[in-house]
């Protein structure tokens, strides 16, 4: 293996072995503190842009399983591809033997042209973003590379699907506002018999026929989202039911005249734990987020929904009178714990 | 909140195989979490060497047999108005079971906290949770309960064999196993029956995976899963008897989350609020499980999990029970997040059980579905490969690592893969050396192939290292792949220093890291820490001021919670003094391993390279190595010689103790008598010397503990086979051979020194003659029949070891006494194994007293002036054996110990404290009067006489073989003969004792014999096999014969220990 360094923008550096495809990257670097999941986390388009440090030491342990596409969607995966810029881990595993492994997470990376970092004390790395935040960084084989700030960048537009997909032969017809959608939000209203229709992420949706609108997962800065924001607020007039999903949580909000900001080094676990307003409920969520709704500057129509048990922070809204909510976490999973997937079934319940 | 004013809690009493110091840690943070709250504790444990029955937690501590004869009377006492039933294993749970079906729970209005018994019965009666889980579609394995042979029959045919036996409220799955046909079935099952009144039969789930998830739920019903654990051992392994690994490492997020989602589904059902385990088989080919069970209560796994993750499970637990809403709890690690979460894991964790199957003789190697290990090991690291190698050598075996051993394996590997033994990771690693391939050993062994790959890559590393040789680049490897200095110096043949010097100059150093729940998401504000290679920085700065205090290890039998107690109040009086404290220790099952016992807690080896790391990195103030029992003992000399300062009496003297030529030489110096001695040189020395002294002799090694390869030899013969045990044992360490005195009482002293002069001591006496290991014997404080002169010759004899070796600090001396003359046994300037039992009793507490000493300080206990003497009371300790679970063993007492645990109580008098001791420890007494009499040696019979005289006067019907019934004619005793096995004439005796015909059992063989009669073990392992009370050794016979005869069970005193 090649001697390879992880440079951050602070100056520190960290040096390993290149495992993945031998190339420098540049990009946003964050940490996950998920312990499986690395072929749902990958995929997943809320990661675009993004060099991915895990804390768990060994990744790679089941393989990766092989792509099959049914019914138009990959089935085993978040999206068709490998979405992170570039990967920084402390070990991987040369082999894999799980029935499911098609092949080993390196062959993976390696064809999907992912730069990838081995030998990293990653909790080492994960503390330093956690007390300076999130930092721009590189992985560096030979020769230097510029940091590269994604969030400068439309994100979104670049991983939203180019047209209108249909999926599912339900009787209700819910719109997906693609702006990086998780496979697995797809497959969640496939399985309460939901025709999904995709459109893609300035798509202007109003005009068609729809019983409900799912906004999605997606990467970087809502705020570049200015088509989606003023298509939800279209959509608002018309009344019928809108559930969003982390950055359509913060699109929601947008739309409902709230503001969003930036956390200092984002969620991005399987363990986080939100309350449900005005219950004594708390539950286990999956997430992966940079950014966050601003409570205080909810429009008075307008409730927190959820909120972060640890933090404090906003986990999701709702509409006082209307049948708008959203969640900043993934109701979805995949990665992650299922505990919240009756968001579907209430969703569904309204259409 | 309706909070309870006042809450009974129930321990687990002795430790034994299946419950050990799991439920002290359990219990301990139960009662931390009451008193939390304001609320009067009242504890029921009569294991006196626990924490939880320390004086500064509960309130009140009854040292009484945790059943339901005691408890209903301590409810009808103290009046209070909850109880708790999950922080006391099976114990306390069966116990509960009991009470409720009694009616008692009810009748005094007492509120169950956390799970409910209906929900327990739900999860121990299978029948009944098969069909609760079947309400859900949740999978169970496809199975029958049977009540009778015929039944379990009909429904093995049913299902199909091989088939799986299962009984229902067993402790680590007693009386489970793989059953191949009709036969073993019929004899498996008609043992169960009698001691359970159903068994399960069961689809046969071998070489699946076996998987396991902590989960938690609050009475909003909030739920989380703490932490998800693999077996590296795959189903058909009990998982007590396999490696474990935290977190699963071979299971897909799907697998994972959905087994999770199984588990939060069933504990929602259930209803069972605060903690539960839950077990799975999962399919090695498809995401096809069976939920194997649920155990509604803290457990072994749940501890693991706790130390695992951080996250203090039973501490939760206990605050929910009260009724608190898990997002109301606070994260005790961070102090600024919240219990309602899941840890996440950024290292890797091992836990191993800890066989002592050497100690038994008649034992089987073999390791299946039923939990023979004694005690775990639990080794951190951010390699797999790195954790498992710790473990290995945590587990005191002999070994380095995983390989580069001094072992000669010469099994058949086939034989041993398929059919594992104790050995079997050490098998692994050698089929790799010999050429097997990884799916070959999957094959034969069902270990997943992701393990089996990582242990090639140790087997890998270890060939690499003996061809190449040392490099920069191969050291830096080896040592994030666990292989520690001594074990690459043994592979090289060079000294440990040599390799240790290289690594400094190479700048290869390990890095400490912080265990905090959440992977560095939060900052944390605990010390709870392990060493690692596969790191780039230290996570903390050194504390500073401190001291260390090095633990006991894994426990074993010999070595128990005794020690941790002695760690623990140690560490806690430091703190109370003023000091910062480090431990150090690997054990999961104790309390010393809480993070918040001491200021930093290092979970890692307790071997002279971590214990060196440590002390270059925090630079203590000082070293304590007296309280953990034998492993740091024996450390003293090396760490010493390295430059660290040890604390109390010095290294040198703690040598000339534990190394028996010196200290047998001392003792002639000093005109201290002792048994006739001489140091082994050659064979025919050691020959010579027995047949000049005399046989028996006792064979004895230095620097051991619980008389480990000590034996007592009756010939040449045997003598010529001990040794040659004796030497493989130890080679750096002299061993001796000595006069083996029969017929002579054992005393020992149990004392602490400052400057060599003694300020608190302890006499206590053994009911067994000398002969019987003293873990195992019988104690009694203060003595009973001691002449005064004893006592004052005990006294200035100790004296005199105590000055002359300068003691400072805890020490304990063995003596014999015969005709009023005494002779030191044993001597060893550490706490020992009875300290716990005689502070508790005296109320001195001796720990306090030596932790004072050895910091120079002027000893604040009373004791000085209060003599253990005298008394109003008698404290009685009894040692639990665990032969039940242990097939083939010969339940017998001699020169090795082989108890795993003991309780103690307290009498007014001497027959009082012993009953209720014997009692604890599962003692059942006799159901119809009816008693088996059958005494080896005329001598002995002789001695007996007189209790069997009582026997008959107090209505009891004897029976009696051979020559003990002559002998009983010869002296008008009524008795029947009946017949052993080889007469082959009826009335039989074992076919009386499986129809249930005694009430007792009393064997006593003929003295000192290592291999008894055929016979004699068959009549003592067919008692121990069909739960027939069974006692084999003479003075107890004797003294349990007086107490049955003269003491009422129900007028018995139930007195808290306060109240004495």
């Amino acid at each position: 293996m090649r001697h390879s360094k992880v440079v951050l923008e602070d100056g520190s550096f960290f040096h390993g072995f290149s495992f993945g495809f031998e190339q420098g990257v540049s990009g946003e670097v964050v940490f996950n503190t998920g312990m499986v999941g690395y072929p749902e986390s990958f995929t997943d388009p809320s990661y675009k842009g993004q060099i991915l440090a895990l804390t768990y030491p060994l990744i790679g342990n089941y393989g990766v399983p092989e792509k099959s596409i049914r019914g138009g969607l990959e089935e085993n995966f978040e999206s068709e591809k490998i979405q992170i810029s570039g990967l920084i881990v402390d070990e991987f595993s040369r082999n894999a033997f799980h029935w499911g492994s098609k092949k080993t997470l390196q062959a993976w990376l390696v064809e999907n042209k992912i730069p990838a970092i081995c030998g990293i004390d990653t909790r080492a790395l994960t503390k330093k973003l956690r007390e300076k935040g999130v930092m721009l960084g590189k992985i560096m084989i030979d020769g230097d590379l510029d940091f590269h700030d994604p969030n400068k960048e439309n994100l979104v537009a670049e991983v939203s699907e180019k047209k209108i997909i249909e999926y599912g032969n339900g009787k209700k017809r819910v719109v997906l506002v693609d702006t990086g959608a998780k496979n697995n939000i797809i497959r969640c209203l496939l399985k309460r018999d939901i025709k999904v229709i995709r459109v893609p992420w300035d798509y202007d949706f109003t005009s068609l026929d729809y019983d409900g609108v799912m906004l999605s997962n997606g990467p970087g800065d809502p705020k570049m989202c200015i088509a989606t924001i003023n298509n939800i607020r279209k959509a608002m007039q018309i009344g019928k039911p809108i559930f969003g999903i982390c950055l359509g949580n913060q699109l929601l909000a947008l739309a409902a005249g709230a503001d969003t900001y930036k956390l200092k080094y984002g969620h991005r676990s399987q363990n986080q734990p939100c309350m449900m307003q005005g219950t004594k409920r708390c539950f286990i969520t999956s997430q992966n987020h940079g950014f966050a709704v601003d409570e205080k500057t909810l429009p008075k129509d307008w409730e927190p929904f959820f909120t972060n048990l640890n933090d404090g922070t906003n986990e999701g809204i709702k509409h006082k009178t209307k049948p708008f909510f959203s969640v900043q976490f993934h109701p979805e999973a995949n990665p992650g714990p299922v505990d919240t997937e009756f968001l579907f079934d209430d969703f569904v319940r309204l259409l | 909140m309706d909070k309870p004013k006042k809450v009974l809690l129930l321990g687990s009493g002795a430790l034994k195989i299946g419950e050990a110091g799991e439920f002290d840690y359990s219990g301990s943070q139960a009662i931390k979490a009451l008193k939390e709250e304001g609320i009067e504790v009242i504890l029921v444990n009569p294991n006196i060497a626990t924490i939880q029955t320390s004086e500064h937690l509960a309130d009140k501590v009854y040292f009484l047999p945790v059943e339901p004869f005691f408890v209903a009377k301590i409810i009808e006492k103290e009046r209070p108005d909850a109880i708790m039933l999950s922080f006391g294993g099976q114990t306390a749970l069966n116990c509960g079971v009991e009470l409720s079906r009694a009616g008692l729970l009810k009748k005094h209005n007492l509120k169950v906290l956390g799970t409910q018994i209906k929900a327990i019965e739900d999860t121990e009666d299978r029948q009944l949770f098969v069909e609760r889980l079947a309400e859900i579609e949740v999978k169970t394995p496809r199975s029958r309960a049977v009540k009778t042979v015929v039944e379990a029959i009909d429904a093995a045919k049913e299902i199909g064999y091989p088939i799986m036996t299962r009984v229902a409220f067993a402790l680590g799955g007693r009386g489970s196993g793989a059953v191949k046909d009709e036969a073993e079935l019929t004899e498996k099952v008609q043992q169960a029956l009698t001691f359970a009144s159903q068994v399960l039969i069961e689809e046969y789930l071998n070489g699946w995976k076996e998987i396991e998830y902590e989960v938690v739920r609050d009475q909003y019903d909030n739920c989380i899963t703490v932490c998800n654990m693999e077996n590296f051992d795959p189903m058909g392994i009990h998982t007590g008897e396999s490696i474990v690994v935290a977190p699963s490492q071979t299971l897909t997020n799907h697998e994972y989350h959905k087994l999770r989602e199984i588990a939060i589904k069933v504990i929602r059902h259930l209803g069972i609020v605060g903690e539960c385990n839950i077990q799975y088989a999962l399919s090695p080919e498809s995401d096809d499980y069976r939920v194997i069970e649920v155990n509604a209560r803290l457990s072994r796994s749940s501890a693991l999990a706790s130390k695992a993750t951080g996250y203090p499970l039973a501490f939760i637990a206990a605050k929910l029970s009260l009724g608190y809403g898990l997002f109301e709890i606070k994260n005790h690690i961070t102090k600024k997040t919240m219990a309602c979460f899941e840890p996440a894991l950024d290292y890797v964790v091992v836990k191993m059980p800890k066989w002592d199957l050497q100690k038994f003789r008649n034992v089987s190697k073999q390791i299946g579905s039923e939990m023979k290990s004694v005690g775990e090991v639990m080794a951190i690291g951010r390699k797999f490969e790195e954790a498992l190698q710790k473990a290995i050598r945590m587990l005191q075996i002999g070994m380095y690592g995983l390989v580069c051993n001094r072992l000669n394996i010469e099994n058949n590997i086939d034989e041993e893969l398929s059919r594992p033994t104790d050995m079997r990771v050490l098998i692994v690693a050698e089929a790799l050396k010999k050429g097997y391939s990884v799916d070959r050993i999957n094959e034969l062994s069902g270990i997943d192939k992701w393990f089996l790959d990582k242990i090639k890559a140790i087997v890998e590393l270890g060939s690499r290292l003996k061809k190449d040789g040392i490099s920069k680049g191969l050291l830096l490897e080896l040592k994030k792949y666990g292989f520690s200095d001594a074990q690459i110096s043994f592979s090289l043949d060079k000294k440990e220093e040599e390799i240790r010097n290289i690594r400094k100059q190479l700048g290869i150093k390990p890095f400490i890291k912080q265990i905090d729940t959440l992977a560095a998401e939060y900052p944390a504000e605990t010390n709870y820490l392990f060493l690692t290679y596969n790191a780039s920085e230290h996570d903390i700065k050194p504390i500073g001021k401190s001291i260390i205090v090095l633990g006991s290890g894994a426990y074993k039998i010999g070595s128990s919670v005794e020690f941790d107690w002695c760690c623990v109040s140690c560490v806690l009086h430091l703190r109370e003094l003023g000091h910062n404290t480090i431990m150090i220790n690997f054990n999961p099952e104790t309390v010393s391993t809480d993070y918040d016992m001491c200021d930093s807690l290092y979970f890692d080896e307790l071997s002279f390279e971590s214990i060196s790391e440590i002390h270059e990195y925090e630079k203590p103030d000082g070293v304590i190595v007296s309280m953990g029992g034998q492993i740091p003992n024996n450390l003293a000399l090396k760490l010493d010689k390295a430059g660290m300062k040890l604390l109390g009496t010095s290294a040198a003297s703690i040598d000339q103790a534990e190394d028996r030529f010196k200290f047998s030489k001392l003792l002639d110096e000093l005109n201290v008598d002792q048994p006739e001695w001489k140091e082994l040189t050659t064979h025919q020395d050691t020959i010579n010397f027995a047949s000049q002294v005399g046989y028996p002799v006792l064979v004895r090694p230095s620097y051991v503990l619980s008389g480990a390869a000590m034996s007592v030899a009756f010939s040449n013969q045997e003598l010529s086979e001990f040794l040659t045990k004796a030497a493989d044992l130890s080679q750096e360490h002299p061993v001796v051979i000595s006069k083996f005195i029969t017929d002579a009482k054992e005393i020992e002293m149990d004392a602490v020194a400052k400057n060599g002069k003694i300020v608190v001591n302890a006499i206590t006496e053994h009911i067994e003659n000398a002969g019987v290991h003293s873990g195992d014997a019988t104690i009694v404080m203060p003595p009973q029949a001691l002449f005064f002169d004893t006592i004052k010759k005990v006294h200035q004899v100790s004296e005199k070891i105590a000055a002359h070796l300068d003691i400072n600090g805890p020490f304990n001396i063995q003596f014999l006494a015969k005709d009023n003359q005494i002779k030191v046994i044993e001597c060893n300037l550490r706490a020992s194994r009875s300290f716990p039992f005689v502070s508790k009793i005296s109320k001195i507490n001796f720990i306090n007293a030596a932790t004072e000493a050895m910091l120079g300080l002027p000893i604040s206990e009373p004791g000085s002036a209060k003599s253990t003497l005298e008394l109003d009371y008698v404290g009685c300790k009894a040692a639990q054996f665990s032969f039940s679970r242990l097939k083939g063993a010969d339940p017998t007492s001699n020169v090795e110990m082989t108890s795993t645990g003991e309780v103690a109580c307290i009498g007014k008098s001497l027959e009082e404290a012993f009953m209720k001791s014997l009692l604890a420890t599962g003692f059942k007494l006799p159901k119809q009067k009816t008693v088996l009499l059958t005494v080896g040696g005329d001598k002995n019979r002789y001695k007996i006489l007189e209790e069997a005289r009582i026997l008959h006067d107090n209505g009891y019907v004897i029976y009696a073989t051979q020559h003990t019934s002559m002998f009983l004619n010869d002296n008008g005793i009524k008795n029947t003969r009946i017949f052993k096995v080889y007469e082959k004439q009826e009335p039989d005796v074992l076919s009386f004792m499986m129809n249930g015909r005694f009430g007792l059992v009393i064997n006593v063989p003929n003295q000192y014999k290592q291999i008894a009669l055929d016979d004699d073990y068959k009549i003592r392992r067919c008692a121990v096999d069909f739960s027939i009370p069974l006692i084999t050794n003479l003075q107890i016979a004797k003294l349990l014969i007086r107490s049955l005869c003269t003491l009422d069970k129900d007028k018995l005193e139930i007195k808290a220990w306060q109240e004495y």
